[in-house]
């Protein structure tokens, strides 16, 4: 195989896996786990200028080149933010230097992992990477071996583990479905020769893979019923991994879903994919919503508000169309860059005040301004107020199906202003009023947070138009 | 010759499903592993018949992991977990033994129901084997549901992939991506719930999972 850009973003994290388990010292480690992702991001870029062909295995198109610039970015200015934490972390004792190296590896497997995922041009293969992701995530998730975290890793690793079955019957459903038409063999499982003759599979085979697929990875998106491990694993596990988590592991899974439902939607006979994702999409935002009001802990309150923006995303993807595609693709950014920020200032507030409890801390613009007014600033992001980005893709998902489906939008937009008084009464308390708890200075990264809130804020105002075109043609292949 | 050997392949399949019903009201550990060895064993003679008569010889690995380690090495690496950690005592299932046979043989029908419906028009092998596979995961999980116990959840997990092995066996011609996929994840799967065990009884002198719910993850 040659050498190309997609070869290169599964090879940098795969080196860097073997090279950061052997080397000791985190100072050094930090780093080029730093240096690793900063060259991953760049490839991925790469893709951009120069488009190598898909092979029977990998994979580029429009789609996907969204998914692995924006995955390979957040990882990147992640791992900015994990080195000050895990620095911290080392410093109060909580990780031993054993730990931190096996944190390190796991990070590029991880990054591996989702890179695969991806761009697998293979569905088979596509469900050997996500369940890889899975389980690093899920070894990183118990790393701090505490009661709590043993707890989150053992419910997400059993719940995890029964949605990646599940995805891979539907993945055999899908291969029994394509078999007759396509023959036996490799070709019954790459995506591209998929697509080009999906019109002639069986549809009823089609319509029970695709229930099996919409649990198996709906259950790693987090949708509602299917979420129970999603805010123990964000608030057990070191930041870092919320924050990647939160920003990326979702959207990797929801990747995977999308492309089934372009499977589907080629297949005249097959159900419509788009009103049980609406369905799920819909219950996910307004329980989501009203579970925000009842925590405590604030990681577990941010993992909530994931789940109602994942609600929202699935909600616009299944009504489909260019516009509500748009919308759906442009809130995903969004959140996943919102979202990711807010972890990393969550992060070190929990590391000064030494605690998770939202009732342990306060008056954060007071003791520690930066950091305060950054959560501020990510909070009225991710509620969805102007002028941020997410206040524009939200207004987008609703007005592109406001005129289609009034009912089902009226149901979101309660969702999401419950959602937006959830989290400022919160807010209210953390960052506003007496000041409690310790106040020491934090030895903050503030670059990461600072640069996806620009992002994000100027995405409200301004989007250039070659962005724009971008995700229209995106848009316009989910169909 | 296609008559018999349909029938020995239906036989074995539906074999699976008989040792998963037995698996669901076994009530003590020991009894648990034997018969999941035994689940295993099945598995392993079902997937070298179907190699057998698809003429698929690579299938015989796939046959061969099943039979090494899930019959053999799992098996045994967990007997000598449970007597390490001593609790070879009775598990506790949280629904009695009668509902979750009723539960069970409404999964079996369901699961029949679903997939002899939408594979009418796939060969009547691939059928059979798919509806029997799913019977095979819908008991897996309904075992992780009724079991507190950390080891019969994760014996429940490993006969649920069994199923899956069936059924990505008897879809004909699946590339052998997928089989080697699956005996992988079992072997991760394994090594972490290893890891686990023992950080859950360095933690808490027990694998029974209520334990775990004491430390509810929202703390008060």
């Amino acid at each position: 195989m040659t050498f190309d850009a997609l070869a290169g973003v599964l090879l940098i994290p795969a080196l860097a896996a073997c090279l950061l388990a052997a080397l000791p010292g985190y100072r050094l480690t930090s780093r080029l786990n730093v240096l690793a992702t900063f060259l991953t991001f760049a490839t991925a870029v790469s893709l951009f200028v120069v488009e190598p062909g898909s092979g029977p295995y990998l994979l580029v198109d429009d789609l996907n080149k969204v998914f692995i610039v924006l995955t390979t970015f957040v990882s990147f200015t992640t791992s900015v933010f994990s080195a000050s934490y895990i620095g911290h972390e080392i410093k109060i004792g909580r990780l031993k230097p054993t730990y931190v190296r096996f944190y390190h590896a796991m990070y590029q497997v991880l990054m591996f992992g989702m890179n695969l995922a991806l761009i697998a041009n293979n569905i088979g293969l596509m469900w050997v990477a996500i369940e890889m992701a899975t389980l690093t995530t899920v070894l990183m998730v118990g790393i701090y071996r505490t009661h709590e975290a043993l707890e989150a890793a053992w419910k997400y690793f059993i719940l995890g583990s029964v949605g990646i079955a599940l995805a891979l019957f539907g993945t055999i459903l899908v291969y029994m479905a394509a078999r007759p038409v396509i023959g036996e063999g490799v070709d019954a499982m790459v995506w591209t020769v998929l697509v080009t003759r999906a019109a002639k599979f069986d549809p009823a085979l089609l319509n029970v893979a695709f229930v099996f697929l919409l649990l198996g990875y709906g259950t790693k998106v987090g949708l509602a019923p299917l979420h129970a491990w999603l805010p123990d694993a964000h608030a057990e596990g070191p930041t870092p991994i919320s924050a990647v988590l939160s920003g990326l592991l979702l959207n990797v899974a929801l990747y995977a879903l999308l492309r089934f439902k372009m499977l589907l939607a080629l297949n005249p006979a097959a159900i419509a994919p788009g009103p049980l994702m609406v369905t799920m999409g819909l219950i996910s935002c307004v329980f989501a919503a009203f579970m925000l009001y009842r925590r405590r802990d604030i990681k577990r309150m941010f993992a909530y508000s994931s789940i109602e923006h994942m609600g929202i995303i699935v909600f616009a993807f299944g009504m489909g169309g260019p516009l509500a595609n748009f919308a759906g693709l442009l809130h995903m950014t969004m959140h996943s860059l919102t979202k990711s920020a807010i972890f990393f200032a969550v992060g070190h507030i929990a590391q000064v005040k030494g605690t998770q409890k939202i009732a342990d801390m306060g008056g954060l613009t007071v003791t520690n301004p930066v950091l305060g007014w950054g959560l501020v600033l990510g909070v009225v992001a991710i509620a969805g107020l102007p002028p941020m980005g997410i206040f524009m893709s939200e207004f987008l998902v609703v007005s592109s199906t406001f005129a289609r489906q009034p009912v089902l939008v009226i149901i979101l937009v309660f969702g999401i202003l419950v959602a937006l008084g959830g989290l400022f009464l919160r807010l209210n308390t953390i960052a506003f009023g007496e000041p409690r708890g310790p106040t020491a200075p934090a030895d903050a990264s503030y670059v990461p947070m600072f640069a996806h809130l620009a992002i994000v804020f100027v995405a409200g105002i301004y989007m250039p138009p070659a962005l724009v075109t971008g995700f229209q043609n995106v848009a316009r292949l989910l169909g | 010759m296609r008559g018999l050997s349909f029938d020995i392949a239906h036989m074995l399949a539906g074999s699976l499903v008989l040792v998963s019903f037995m698996q669901l009201y076994q009530d003590r550990l020991y009894a648990l592993l034997n018969l999941f060895a035994l689940h295993a064993l099945v598995l392993a003679t079902s997937v070298a018949w179907q190699a057998f008569i698809q003429d698929a010889p690579h299938l015989y690995l796939t046959a061969l992991i099943a039979l090494v380690f899930k019959a053999i090495v799992i098996p045994v690496a967990l007997h000598r977990i449970i007597v390490r950690l001593g609790i070879h005592r009775e598990i506790e299932t949280v629904v009695g033994v009668g509902p979750a046979m009723l539960l069970g043989m409404g999964l079996v029908a369901l699961a029949m129901v679903v997939m002899l419906r939408v594979t009418a028009e796939a060969d009547p092998l691939a059928r059979e084997d798919l509806a029997f596979a799913l019977s095979v995961v819908l008991l897996g999980l309904l075992m992780m549901v009724t079991r507190r116990n950390a080891v019969s959840q994760v014996i429940g997990f490993m006969s649920l992939e069994n199923g899956l092995v069936l059924a990505a066996t008897g879809a004909k011609g699946m590339p052998l991506v997928v089989e080697i996929s699956v005996a992988f994840s079992v072997l991760i799967a394994f090594i972490v719930i290893g890891i686990f065990l023992f950080r859950i009884r360095e933690r808490f002198d027990t694998v029974d999972v209520q334990a775990l719910d004491r430390f509810r993850g929202e703390r008060r």
